[in-house]
């Protein structure tokens, strides 16, 4: 019996040893100014648990919920083949065990840089999952790089410092920690890697379902896109 | 069970207790516990080799090891960098290290000054 669900197959480094960079976000400043004057709302943040947003949204009156999905698709009990007998991740038993909600639960959807690191298997299923459990009217903010940035592209997590600024650090994940001959304990890190680069067309299918999609491009090769469900 | 000489209940690593908890003194868990725990008016830490399996109900909670079950606290709730929870927090204060792991929702309500 499996005790703790979601168990990964990857440890996460500490992220105090990751440096904090500062950066301005068009995006998620007008999203920003929706919470700004209500009360109450109820906010998903899919990227890594961060002390930062969370007393940002509980300061202001507004309900959390955090769950790390880069880290829950780690899991080694996801993988399958597909149809032509491809590595693959089973999104069944992804969305069995992740982002469970009511549906229409939520004004504020957080995915930062999923779609792009996301195993392919997953990226659709979870969009769709999220469109549901989005209230109408709700509003997902994600990001997406413009080009491709190489495999060694590192992977961020965001924390919200300002009321159109977040801090970037880099996620890095330690794979393998392995005893070498002489007894002394290796340890390889890795991170979560580019998956795809998105152009506005691949976006604008990704969310079809959306009502509305609003682009925001910023200087650093990110494309910012809000959606309203 | 009887108190540590500092007044603290305690369940070492080894132990494993499937069933319900509760208590009228502060509680410090290093084992496996499945079940619920309640302490109301009185504080539990979960140590950092704790797996708990539990809702639980107390003043104050202390989360280093894993935890997989939701949080009731009319205090405060302190998730340290070891911290895995899976599972819903109520609580009047939280504080959150960078590193602790959290799936799950953040309620926090501020009882009304007498």
């Amino acid at each position: 019996m499996k005790l703790f669900r979601g168990s990964s197959g990857a440890e996460t480094v500490p992220a105090q040893s990751a440096q904090k960079l500062s950066r301005r976000s068009s995006g998620f400043g007008e999203l920003a100014r929706t919470w700004e004057s209500a009360q109450g709302l109820c906010i998903l943040d899919l990227g890594s648990t961060s002390p930062t947003n969370i007393r940002h949204f509980t300061e202001r009156g507004h309900r959390i919920y955090s769950e790390d999905l880069l880290t829950a698709s780690t899991d080694p009990d996801l993988l399958t083949k597909d149809e032509h007998g491809n590595a693959a991740l089973d999104s069944r038993k992804f969305l069995a065990d992740n982002l469970v909600y009511q549906a229409a639960l939520f004004d504020v959807v957080l995915c930062w840089n999923l779609p792009d690191y996301l195993d392919e298997s997953l990226v659709k299923p979870v969009v769709g999952r999220l469109w549901s459990v989005l209230k109408p009217g709700g509003m997902l903010l994600a990001f997406f790089h413009t080009r491709d940035a190489g495999p060694d592209s590192p992977c961020h997590r965001f924390h919200i410092v300002g009321p159109d600024t977040l801090e970037m650090q880099k996620i890095v994940l330690k794979r393998e920690t392995r005893r070498g001959p002489t007894g002394a304990v290796h340890t390889s890190a890795d991170g979560f890697q580019l998956q795809r680069v998105f152009n506005n067309r691949h976006i604008e299918n990704l969310f079809r379902d959306f009502a509305s999609i609003k682009f925001f491009l910023a200087r650093d090769n990110i494309r910012e896109v809000l959606v309203v469900r | 069970m009887s108190a540590a000489a500092s007044g603290l209940a305690q369940i070492g690593k080894s132990v494993r207790i499937k069933g319900d908890l509760s208590g009228s003194e502060d509680l410090y868990l290093d084992g496996q516990v499945e079940g619920t725990i309640a302490l109301q008016g009185n504080s539990l830490t979960v140590g950092p080799n704790g797996q708990v399996k539990a809702s639980i109900d107390a003043k104050g909670v202390v989360v280093q090891g894993k935890l997989d079950g939701n949080i009731q606290a009319s205090d405060r709730v302190e998730l340290r960098k070891s911290a895995v929870v899976n599972g819903d927090i109520a609580t009047q204060r939280i504080s959150i290290e960078e590193g602790a792991y959290l799936k799950g929702k953040i309620d926090i309500h501020r009882d009304e000054p007498k």
